[in-house]
């Protein structure tokens, strides 16, 4: 049910520009407004999620420690499973970030007859990283159409994603090719495993559709339905330099689609769960060390707690004590203390 | 309470298969066996918290304070508001999937809500039908839903039915904690009033006697007098008890756990420590006060994990030590890492620990001044200062069972295995895929390990027996070591149940059967009394 009704969601966003284009010829709206405000809602929804999540203060340092800590001298020490000081920690997160090194451990567990077994499970890895990277690589080389001249670092990126032109193939991009294997891949899964597709709702099919149609739209544009790749190069330069403009020539509405999804996009992303991209970097599990014994680490809104003192025990128990001839320490006085608590009835701290 | 037979118990776990239903129309059904029951409520009010009377969780409609809603919804504000973690974890999670067949409670009952993902969904869908605008208007579509009485039924359900073991976190690619999710939603239903009997009881002993178990300060003395009289009817040799004990002006102070003197096969592990002390004739006492490492508080709330801990550094102020060693212990020692710095830091009127015997400065404990006595002794085997004789331990077949929260909340994997290889002569890994950080729960920490949740406990430790069960069948395994004292209350009742002829006890149990005190005589049974040449037979 989830699947179906994000597909027709999918669906409606596909009906827009071809409706709003092709039917009633509204180019202008459809390359400078829209792209624009989409635009600007990914930006200031982005930062607000940014600034939503600093503004949190992290209170205790947690870091998931998946190997050996740094103790003994003779002990070897698992530096990025157990990161000590930022260094560590960042080689961490860059092998987490880049190479999705948790997801890397994944397991597969198995019952049989009354025996759990265990095998390794690197599709959902293998799929991640397929879509992620040609993701990125796609995204590096639509620079291309942005600049004027192009850097020739994007010049050789897309030189190498096509190089399979060379075997005499059709002009294809390898990355092309990956990210509908990657993105399918993860489609198929939520569809196909029981599990996975028990736990997805409507918002994680729902993205998966929109790449996928953003993904597919720009392959028949390039390798179909040839459009007008010098009017595209000015609408993009346009909206690059903010001085957008409707191109004279007419190009395919297939184009107009493309550009409205990656603008539903864009603007999704913020308010979704896409923002795993960001907020991958705040995971305290991964980016704190685990120096705890070491170094003291703040939480800012720390406060004194009620707890009984060692004086008000002894008294409670000085009897039996005196009998069973654990000394009695006389020097300690009684002390009062200022306690808060967030709990209860005598809840005396609001923070 | 009649539990099914092992192979019954395991035949109704589905790991492939899904209801039929969306689990949002699954309404909580809170099956017998696998939930605590309630504490009186004079526990909660004599540590200031609130209650809701006298009930129970059978109980059709549950006496929910007036204005609930507003109170939990306020709480989980507060939460994303003070804590980055939580208000992350909320927000990020792409429902990969990665964790779901990683925690032990969903392997052992194949009850979807006890995937992780699902687990922490119970939370994230109300924050997102009560304060997302997405949420609000796409509802089920989007996850969301609303906050309700069955929720709450649900939340103390499943995150009882958490025993924040991390597992999940490790595989998870953000590295999203349940456990701490876990923690959250536990605070907040306390601070309702919903408190577990076996959760709040031993806080409130804590909290006036002194452990969590309620050993009064004579009991400590004389358990631990029964043990020390014991070793000496063994072996000849004579610990002075006394200068362990509430002693002022002693270099070290000893935090032991209460399960360590308050029952077997705990209580070997204490006679372990006390046996190292005394061979190295180590300046150490311990506070009658605070004799409890273990913090139940932890399975509450953080407030009650402080309170409960406060009073060690006040008491190594008292006795005017120099630093604070600790025993065995899984949750301890994750309070103790991770938080016990940032409670009460910084420590400055202690000194950083030095071992006295080598001279080794534990310069990764330099700020919170706390050790954990395996890093102790596998510095004092490393510099050669323990003479053992490891084929006193021939009698067993060792495997060692990483606990939860010295690993996945500390990293202390090399330093027991060090002490196992100089200890004993048979020691077995379990499989790779069920130790070090990849271990598997006991089923039973974090609060759980009661008497009326039987069956769940027993369901989620099967995977730990599953693997143990592997080891004892290959290659004879008779004897697990473990470094946590709930660990050595909860597996040799899992095991019972599910390896009969495997038992349980501490690493220092085994470190003071090798030691060889200088003109002692020849020993033929170990700390339990078992024939040293018989191999164990294991309880049956
Ligand atoms: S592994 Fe992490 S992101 Fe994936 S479903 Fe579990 S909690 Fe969510
Ligand atoms: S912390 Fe452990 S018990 Fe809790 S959900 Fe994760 S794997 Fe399961």
């Amino acid at each position: 049910m989830n699947v179906g009704w994000s597909f027709l969601i999918f669906l409606v966003l596909l009906l827009i520009p071809w409706v709003g284009v092709g039917v009633l010829g509204l180019q202008g709206l459809f390359v400078t407004v829209i792209p624009y405000v989409c635009f600007l809602i990914f930006i200031v929804g982005l930062v607000y999620r940014i600034l939503n999540w600093a503004k949190s203060p992290q209170p205790f340092k947690i870091p998931t420690t998946c190997g050996q800590q740094k103790s003994l001298p003779w002990i070897k020490h698992s530096r990025l499973e157990s990161p000590f000081n930022t260094f560590e920690v960042v080689l961490r997160m860059v092998l987490e970030v880049l190479f999705f090194r948790s997801l890397f451990r994944n397991l597969r567990a198995d019952l049989q007859g009354k025996k759990l077994i265990y095998g390794s499970a690197k599709w959902l890895w293998l799929g991640a990283i397929l879509f992620h990277w040609s993701f990125l690589i796609i995204l590096i080389r639509h620079l291309r159409l942005f600049t004027n001249p192009v850097p020739s670092v994007i010049q050789f990126l897309d030189y190498m994603d096509s190089f399979i032109h060379s075997f005499g193939v059709p002009p294809v991009y390898i990355t092309d090719i990956l990210i509908i294997v990657g993105l399918s891949f993860l489609l198929l899964r939520r569809l196909v495993d029981a599990k996975v597709s028990y736990i997805s709702h409507g918002s994680d099919y729902f993205p998966l559709f929109l790449i996928l149609g953003i993904v597919i739209t720009g392959v028949l544009m390039r390798y179909n339905l040839k459009i007008d790749v010098y009017a595209v190069k000015q609408i993009t330069l346009g909206l690059a330099t903010f001085k957008p403009a409707v191109p004279e020539a007419k190009i395919g509405t297939i184009f107009y689609v493309h550009l409205f999804l990656v603008s539903v996009l864009a603007a999704y992303f913020p308010f979704s769960k896409l923002v795993h991209m960001i907020g991958v970097f705040f995971s305290p599990t991964r980016n704190m060390p685990n120096n705890n014994r070491a170094e003291m680490h703040v939480n800012p809104w720390n406060y004194p707690v009620k707890h009984l003192t060692y004086a008000e025990w002894q008294e409670r128990f000085r009897e039996v004590m005196e009998n069973a001839g654990i000394p009695i320490d006389e020097e300690v006085e009684k002390e009062e203390h200022e306690w808060y608590t967030i709990y209860g009835p005598n809840k005396n701290l609001n923070l | 309470m009649s539990l099914p037979k092992p192979d019954e118990l395991i035949s109704d776990v589905k790991l492939h298969s899904t209801p039929a239903k969306d689990w949002m129309e699954i309404k909580p059904e809170l099956r017998k066996g696998y939930y605590l029951s309630i504490v009186e409520p004079k526990y909660l009010e004599e540590l200031d918290l609130n209650h809701m009377g006298k009930w129970q969780p059978y109980d059709e409609k549950w006496p929910l304070p007036d204005g609930w809603q507003e109170k939990v919804k306020e709480e989980l504000q507060r939460r994303m508001r003070i804590n980055r973690a939580f208000k992350l974890f909320m927000d990020i999670c792409v429902r990969c999937g990665a964790c779901a067949d990683k925690c032990h409670f969903f392997l052992g009952t194949g009850d979807p809500k006890n995937m992780p993902v699902l687990r922490a969904e119970l939370v994230r869908s109300v924050i997102k039908g009560e304060f997302s605008t997405f949420g609000k208007l796409f509802g089920r579509l989007a996850g969301a839903r609303k906050l309700d009485e069955d929720v709450i039924k649900e939340w103390f359900y499943y995150f009882y039915q958490c025993t924040e073991c991390r597992r999940c976190s490790v595989f998870c690619p953000y590295g999203i904690d349940t456990a701490e999710i876990t923690m959250m939603m536990r605070e907040i239903l306390l601070e309702l009033g919903i408190g577990t009997d076996w959760g709040i009881k031993p806080v409130h002993n804590s909290y006036y006697i002194g452990n969590h178990v309620g050993v009064p300060p004579q009991s400590f003395k004389e358990n631990l007098e029964f043990l020390v009289w014991e070793f000496e009817e063994i072996t000849g040799i004579k610990i002075d008890l006394d200068k362990y004990i509430n002693r002022k002006g002693a270099e070290i102070m000893f935090v032991p756990l209460s399960g360590d003197y308050f029952a077997e096969p705990g209580i070997y592990t204490m006679l372990g420590y006390l046996v190292l002390f005394h061979y190295l004739d180590l300046d150490v006492t311990m506070s009658p006060f605070a004799t409890e490492g273990g913090n139940f508080g932890f399975f509450n709330s953080l407030e009650m994990a402080k309170r409960l801990h406060s009073k060690i550094y006040d008491e190594a102020k008292r006795l005017k030590v120099k630093w604070i060693m600790g025993g065995e212990c899984g949750h301890m020692w994750r309070v103790w890492h991770q938080y016990h710095n940032t409670f009460f830091g910084p420590i400055d009127f202690l000194e950083v620990p030095k071992s006295p015997i080598t001279g080794t400065v534990f310069e990764h404990a330099k700020s919170n001044k706390i050790i954990h006595i395996v890093e102790f002794t596998a510095d004092l085997i490393a510099h050669g200062k323990l003479k053992l004789d490891p084929s006193r331990n021939d009698h067993l077949v060792v495997t060692f069972h990483d606990s939860c929260n010295t690993s996945r909340g500390m990293g202390i994997f090399e330093e027991p295995r060090f002490i196992l290889k100089h200890v004993c002569n048979n020691f077995v890994e379990m499989p790779e895929n069920t130790i070090r950080e990849k271990t598997f729960c006991c089923g039973s920490g974090s609060g759980l390990n009661a008497g009326e949740n039987m069956e769940i406990r027993m369901r989620g430790g099967f995977p730990r027996a599953n693997a143990v069960e592997y080891v004892h069948k290959e290659y004879g395994v008779n004897h697990v070591v473990c470094i946590c004292a709930i660990d050595r209350a909860a597996l040799p009742t899992l095991f019972q149940y599910w390896v009969p002829g495997v038992e349980v006890g501490g690493l220092h149990e085994l470190v003071a059967n090798a030691l060889v005190f200088e003109g002692e005589r020849s020993r033929d049974v170990d700390l339990r009394r078992r024939p040293l040449k018989t191999p164990v037979k294991g309880v049956d």
